[in-house]
């Protein structure tokens, strides 16, 4: 089986504080931790998993800034044999229709082989849910989203898709095939600061967009379906009451309001 | 020059209209209103024709294709049937549900057919002919108003519960059968079969008080902390995706869109951001109080009392206050 897993390198917003940047095109991304996608951590380890199960090699591409090579590292040390990150400038403000035009002329121009295809089912940043099925539309071979379980037969891979309220839909599809990948498939390994530096003697290929027959007319806001007008922060639906005070406070205060409502 | 209708792709599974599209029609209604253009739904399947007299009461027509080909949900047959539809009819827009469905064929029928799309959309709306969206980003940290190129038609995915399924009508709108464009099963893609998960041991909808943990409490040796405090208020354990991922709790404790969909008189959220697709499956609960240690997150969008504070102060605060207050009793 040879495997291309598509991984991209995100901010980690979930306990930093996010500030809109003064032009409200996006976030102030100075100083927030990155780090690989969640999504994209399992998609890494289920390629690992079927290379090691049965055999073949797994190449790892993001379209990312220098500093996305963070996450092709932490996937090579993970097991994936070779990486490749693509960049310009014009690539800012991409969305996710020009990430997919941008990887399926990578897979194009670099003549990589390959079984199937492993995406993320989504991105923490901009979570579009798109590039996965729209490569696969691209290279023109089948995908499912939102896989939960993968079973390789003869020629085809059989997918359990997760659906809402726990049920999940039986699919087959023909190799090759693109997958997009659900958290929770399977438990990724750890990786240490010492595998990570082992892996740094694996190949990492940086191409430019011209590497890859692209024009900065075709990508960033240029070749984008959708064009951000400015961010804003959401509206609350209800708006909570903060409890103050030290935790034994904020306790007390919380029980008093639960007694209030006759909840205990 | 006439703007071409407003096309609803209508969800449905085992035999019933799911939510989302009645959510989607009552939100097209009012755009297709706005260009003073035609409402269609679009329904795609196997003897479908009930759900199709369903449907004429919500739209100005419904449109369906009746097919054995379409029986089960298959991405591939869809999009083929989908893309002949949006061809003979040029609709202005197409809107698919945010869905487990509308996701596996939104996205590849746009880059077929080369019309601009977007996902996960809480609102929409025309200016100039140019359609706006607004999304979320960054968690549901920060929202984002965006404009599509500029284009003859569009496609959006559109998010669950985003719109309240509204009153107007009844329609009666006209229903006009099609024929199927497709003639055999899609080459790359089989539909095999639905699973339906082992109904678990405890069910939480049936719960007054859940107490529910994300992934604030960082390791599986933590959870019994939050045991102890959910039967001390007499209530039930539930948990955010990751908890299950993790394998730190079972499946049927999960809440939201993958999960269940509760509505407890108390639910108190332990170190849970919320995500969108965890407070849909919480947010009409009677009483909701979030404890987090950012100020920021967006479960407090949603909650009516908050604490501000780390998890593993408070909780155990909890536990020794009501402990105390029982032993009164
Ligand atoms: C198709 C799909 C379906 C999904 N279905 C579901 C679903 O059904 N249910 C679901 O829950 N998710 C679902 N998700 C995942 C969802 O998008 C989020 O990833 C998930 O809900 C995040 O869980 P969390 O809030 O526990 O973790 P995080 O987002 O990581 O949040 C952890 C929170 O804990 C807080 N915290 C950390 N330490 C402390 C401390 N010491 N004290 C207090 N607070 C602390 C942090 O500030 C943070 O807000 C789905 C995603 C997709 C794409
Ligand atoms: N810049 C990128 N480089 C490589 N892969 C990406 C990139 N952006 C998105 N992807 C892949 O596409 C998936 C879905 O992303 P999105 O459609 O942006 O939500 C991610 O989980 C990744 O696997």
């Amino acid at each position: 089986m040879d495997i291309i897993v598509c991984v991209k390198h995100v901010p980690d917003t979930t306990e930093a504080e996010v500030r809109i940047r003064p032009d409200k095109k996006d976030i102030e991304k100075e100083g927030l931790p990155l780090k690989i996608n969640e999504w994209d951590e399992y998609a890494a380890e289920e390629a690992i998993l079927i290379k090691e199960r049965l055999g073949g090699t797994v190449v790892a591409i993001t379209v990312g800034p220098p500093e996305a090579e963070a996450t092709l590292r932490r996937v090579l040390a993970k097991g994936a044999d070779m990486a490749i990150r693509v960049w310009d400038d014009s690539l800012e403000g991409s969305d996710g229709y020009v990430i997919a035009k941008v990887l399926a002329k990578t897979i194009e121009a670099k003549g990589l082989k390959y079984d199937l295809i492993l995406t993320g089912a989504q991105a923490a940043d901009d979570g579009f849910a798109v590039v996965g099925p729209m490569l696969a539309e691209l290279l023109g071979i089948p995908h499912a989203t939102l896989v939960k379980k993968e079973e390789i037969l003869d020629g085809r891979i059989r997918v359990h898709r997760e659906l809402e309220g726990g049920l999940e839909e039986v699919v087959e599809l023909e190799l090759p095939a693109l997958l997009t990948i659900q958290t929770g498939i399977n438990e990724p390994r750890y990786v240490s600061v010492m595998g990570i530096r082992r892996a740094k003697k694996k190949p990492l290929e940086v191409l430019s967009l011209s590497d890859i027959g692209m024009g900065p007319d075709e990508v960033g806001p240029a070749g984008s379906w959708l064009e951000v007008e400015e961010l804003f922060l959401p509206p609350a639906e209800r708006v909570a009451e903060i409890i103050p005070g030290s935790p034994a406070e904020e306790a007390a205060k919380l029980l008093e309001i639960l007694k209030s409502r006759g909840l205990i | 020059m006439m703007v071409g209708p407003i096309f609803v792709l209508a969800e449905h599974r085992a035999g019933e209209l799911r939510d989302i599209t009645f959510e989607m029609l009552t939100k097209g209604h009012e755009l297709a209103e706005g260009l003073g253009t035609e409402l269609v739904a679009i329904l795609l399947g196997h003897e479908v024709d009930g759900m199709a007299q369903e449907l004429a009461k919500w739209a100005n027509r419904v449109l369906y294709v009746s097919d054995p080909l379409l029986k089960n949900f298959n991405a591939d047959a869809y999009q083929a049937v989908l893309a002949h539809l949006i061809g003979e009819r040029k609709p202005i827009l197409t809107m698919i549900g945010h869905t487990a469905y509308g996701i596996d064929v939104a996205p590849s029928l746009a880059v077929q057919l080369g019309l601009p799309i977007a996902t996960d959309c809480l609102d929409l709306c025309f200016e100039d002919g140019r359609l706006c969206v607004v999304r979320q980003v960054y968690g549901g940290k920060v929202n984002v108003r965006a404009r599509l190129k500029e284009a003859s038609s569009y496609i959006v995915t559109v998010r669950q519960a985003a719109f309240q399924p509204g009153e107007y009508g009844p329609l009666s709108g006209e229903v006009e059968r099609v024929e199927c464009p497709i003639k055999e099963e899609p080459k790359g893609r089989k539909f095999i079969g639905i699973v339906t998960p082992p109904p678990g041991a405890v069910d939480i909808t049936a719960a007054d008080v859940i107490v529910s943990v994300g992934r604030g409490i960082r390791d599986k040796e933590n959870i019994p902390m939050i045991e102890e405090l959910a039967e001390l208020l007499g209530g039930v354990v539930a948990c955010s995706r990751p908890i299950v991922d993790k394998g730190w709790l079972p499946k049927d404790r999960q809440v939201g869109s993958s999960g269940k969909t509760v509505k407890p008189k108390l639910y108190l959220a332990i170190g849970i951001s919320g995500a969108f697709q965890h407070v849909v499956g919480m947010k009409d609960s009677e009483l909701i109080i979030a404890i987090n240690k950012d100020p920021k997150a967006p479960i407090f969008r949603f909650s009516d009392y908050g604490i501000v504070d780390d998890l593993f102060k408070v909780v155990p605060e909890l536990i020794k206050q009501l402990k105390e207050i029982k032993g009164q009793a």
